[in-house]
């Protein structure tokens, strides 16, 4: 029999059957289709751990300390794969405590953590309050405290939560966060040279901090206009967490910026289940005007509509982007951006909505960045040059 | 079979680029109430029945058909144990349908078809959802809900596990504007409606002299024709359709349909060999009772509130009307212009009117003798 009779018809079918246009439901042709393959297999270590913590839970779901290390668990497995379903199984675990003014301090931290990730800052930080008024020396607390007002852009307030960890951490954790705040503040070269030194005389660090740490710098000298320093730093990290979501999306967008886009679709290659990840991998593939161009950047648009049809405003910067960068519609993107802006101000939210104000030609939104980055002191080499452009004088 | 090989491989290639989304969790509910009776279909995320059910079998990460062809029973036991739909508080219970499987931009899904009959016609239908969120606090349902001529979308969380419809639709304003709304739409989509009124109206710009089509000298001549011809048919069909929605004449559909297709044939007929004269209003008159008929039905597809029958038989019928008017908007002033051309008085009368007979007589032969010729 001559296949090309019906090859046609299977391309169809599978395209149908694609991810970006759910077709009419079917009955499959046989038993041995795969119709889903799970992140972890059943007896993967990790999966063996979870499922006998989420036995021994279920056994006594009151239980306080198995909620809070499944939940923990969960909560780290998430942040690493990027992958948001895990928050839910977090949240579940504590649900007994869930709703509570003031539950448990492992509670609090667990909970602030997991609205931290939803972008509900101001209840993440009654959280840490609470958990700060009864341990006003807790270092995770004010670390996470001053990380999330540093977002918010409340670098006083951020930078006096970093003051604590002198005493109450240990150097280089305060030093990432200090420095951290400082670099948006007008000291970026300080806080750099002042981070890496203290990174060199802390050999042990252990690996988590150690990458947060490098990637913290990486950024740092990327700002700078360091290349090579960012270059060594990011894949000094990626050597400890070579599949870290929030790393390797700092990375690509690294590479994108130095013309290297080649080089980020075979870095992300297979990494593409969480969106920001594949975010970038769209505008690698439209730079380089590869063949899945389009494919990515339809998988993309329903990515964000899936999102959109639950209500979840957690994606706003990367849809802000998606939507300037991708799809070219600059008034769409700046209405995202301002959202966005509304919720985060770190420089990446100041990037996406200056060049949205640019893209269409909103000349009051481009002087309320320039302000902002003359009032904050901000130091971002990309940034800075669509500043010049935008005011040649 | 061996050719096929670099075909196969293509589909797999195309298959492992599929990159599936990092999504929290989501269910797709779609319920459509009609009359006391809900049908429902349910897509469930394949990765979150394994975290609550266990599916894959042989522990090698992938989800097969044949583990969940396995568990179908299991499955619609768990799931719709945990839906609940109340008409006016009372349960219509659920009875699970056939199993099938589709895509979502996060994976696969398993899709439970079902159906629900309450007891009795509601007038508020409350859909109650439990699914996951004991396992996964953050899982959403996302709800699509066609209630008569509306469709309103609800989400289900944790902390909003119930939702209320007014089978109503909301107010007798919205009733009517989208009964209007949806008779617009058929009349658009409705080629054998248009066609029949287009074939009566192409040669309302013309006149007949001596065996010879010739343009009209004076626009109101013109108009007073369209005006007539679609003022008989809107008469016609009104009457028809508002007998037969309110049940007081009813005729077999395969006869309504068979008999609006050879209206068009002969409508566009008369265009090539004219025989009724001036009196294409009448022709309009006679047919326009048969099409009501045929508005009738697509009425009452979509389902008449009770309660608000008058309501949406006028929003319907003057929603029929308007995308009637529009149409003759945009038909006589450009005939009009071309009257003259040669195009106009062959080309589109009479080539055109020979290529519509033709295509009616096909929808003519498909309902009467039930074939499948063209669609």
């Amino acid at each position: 029999m001559s296949c090309r009779r019906f090859a046609l018809p299977l391309v169809i079918a599978a395209l149908a059957a694609s991810p970006m246009a759910p077709a009419a439901p079917v009955v499959p042709a046989s038993d041995d289709v795969v119709l889903e393959r799970l992140p972890l297999a059943a007896n993967d270590p990790t999966a063996r751990r979870l499922g006998s913590l989420r036995a021994r839970l279920a056994q006594a779901p009151g239980d306080l300390s198995r909620a809070t290390t499944l939940a923990r668990e969960y909560v780290a497995i998430g942040r690493a794969a990027g992958d948001p379903r895990y928050a839910g199984y977090a949240q579940a675990a504590l649900a007994p405590w869930w709703k509570l003014e003031r539950p448990p301090t492992e509670v609090l931290m667990l909970r602030a953590t997991l609205r931290q990730r939803q972008h509900d800052f101001p209840a993440a930080l009654r959280d840490l309050g609470v958990v700060l008024a009864a341990t006003p020396l807790d270092a995770q607390a004010h670390l996470m405290r001053a990380t999330i007002l540093a977002v918010q852009g409340e670098f006083g307030a951020a930078a006096k939560a970093c003051a604590v960890l002198e005493i109450a951490a240990s150097e280089l954790l305060w030093a990432a966060c200090a420095d951290g705040v400082g670099a948006m503040t007008g000291r970026l070269p300080e806080s750099y040279r002042h981070l890496s030194g203290v990174l060199d005389i802390t050999p042990k660090a252990d690996p988590q901090t150690r990458v947060w740490v490098l990637t913290g710098m990486a950024e740092m000298a990327e700002r700078a206009g360091l290349a090579t320093a960012a270059e060594r730093h990011f894949r000094d990290a990626l050597r400890f967490e070579p599949d870290d979501v929030y790393l390797l999306a700092a990375y690509a967008d690294f590479l994108l910026d130095q013309g290297r886009a080649a080089e980020v679709t075979v870095l992300l290659r297979n990494r593409t289940r969480a969106d920001t990840l594949l975010l970038r991998a769209g505008i690698a593939a439209a730079t380089t005007r590869s063949a899945d161009a389009t494919d990515t950047l339809e998988q993309l648009r329903s990515r964000f509509a899936a999102s959109k049809l639950r209500g979840d405003r957690v994606h706003l910067r990367e849809e802000a982007r998606f939507t300037l960068e991708l799809l070219g519609d600059a008034r769409g993107a700046l209405a995202l951006a301002r959202d966005n802006w509304a919720v985060q101000k770190e420089p990446a939210d100041v990037l996406v909505l200056l060049q949205a104000a640019i893209a269409a030609g909103d000349g009051a939104v481009v002087q309320e960045m320039t302000d902002w980055v003359r009032r904050t002191g901000l130091q971002d080499a990309r940034i800075d040059g669509i500043l010049r452009k935008a005011h040649p004088k | 079979m061996r050719r096929c090989l670099p075909f196969v491989i293509v589909l797999l290639c195309w298959w492992s680029q599929v990159a599936w989304a990092h999504k929290p969790s989501d269910s797709y509910l779609t319920l459509r109430l009609d009359g006391a009776t809900v049908v429902g279909q349910w897509d469930i995320a394949l990765r979150d029945l394994d975290f609550a059910l266990g599916l894959d079998a042989d522990q090698d990460s992938a989800i097969t058909w044949g583990e969940l062809r396995a568990r179908h029973a299991e499955i619609a036991a768990y799931a719709f144990a945990r839906l609940k739909l109340l008409a006016d508080g009372d349960d219509c219970p659920l009875v699970a349908g056939e199993h099938l499987v589709d895509q979502h931009s996060d994976g696969g899904y398993a899709v439970l078809r079902f159906s629900a009959v309450c007891p009795h016609v509601p007038a508020g239908l409350d859909a109650d959802y439990r699914l996951f969120f004991d396992l996964d606090a953050q899982h959403k349902g996302l709800l699509n809900i066609t209630l008569g001529a509306a469709t309103e979308s609800g989400v289900f969380a944790a902390d909003a596990p119930r939702l209320h419809f007014d089978t109503g639709g909301g107010g007798s304003w919205r009733q009517f504007r989208d009964y209007a709304r949806n008779g617009v739409w058929h009349i658009w989509i409705g080629f054998d409606h248009i066609l029949f009124l287009l074939s009566l109206l192409l040669p309302a710009v013309l006149l007949r002299r001596d065996g010879a089509w010739a343009g009209r000298e004076r626009f109101p001549a013109a108009l007073w024709e369209v005006a007539r011809v679609v003022t008989a048919f809107t008469l016609a069909h009104s009457i028809t359709l508002t007998l037969a929605t309110l049940g007081v004449v009813a005729l077999p559909s395969r006869w309504v349909e068979s008999a609006i297709a050879a209206s068009v044939v002969l409508a566009a007929l008369n265009n090539v060999y004219p025989v009724i004269g001036e009196r294409r209003w009448a022709m309009a008159f006679a047919f326009g009772l048969i099409h009501g008929f045929g508005f009738a039905s697509v009425l009452g597809d979509l389902g008449l509130p009770r309660g608000a029958l008058l309501l949406s038989l006028v929003g319907f019928n003057v929603g029929v009307e308007l995308g009637q008017l529009a149409i003759v908007a945009v038909f006589l002033p450009l005939a009009w212009w071309l009257r003259d051309a040669w195009v106009y008085r062959r080309l589109v009368l009479v080539a055109g009117s020979v290529a519509v007979a033709a295509l009616a007589l096909a929808w003519l032969a498909e309902r009467a003798f039930d074939m499948k010729l063209i669609s």
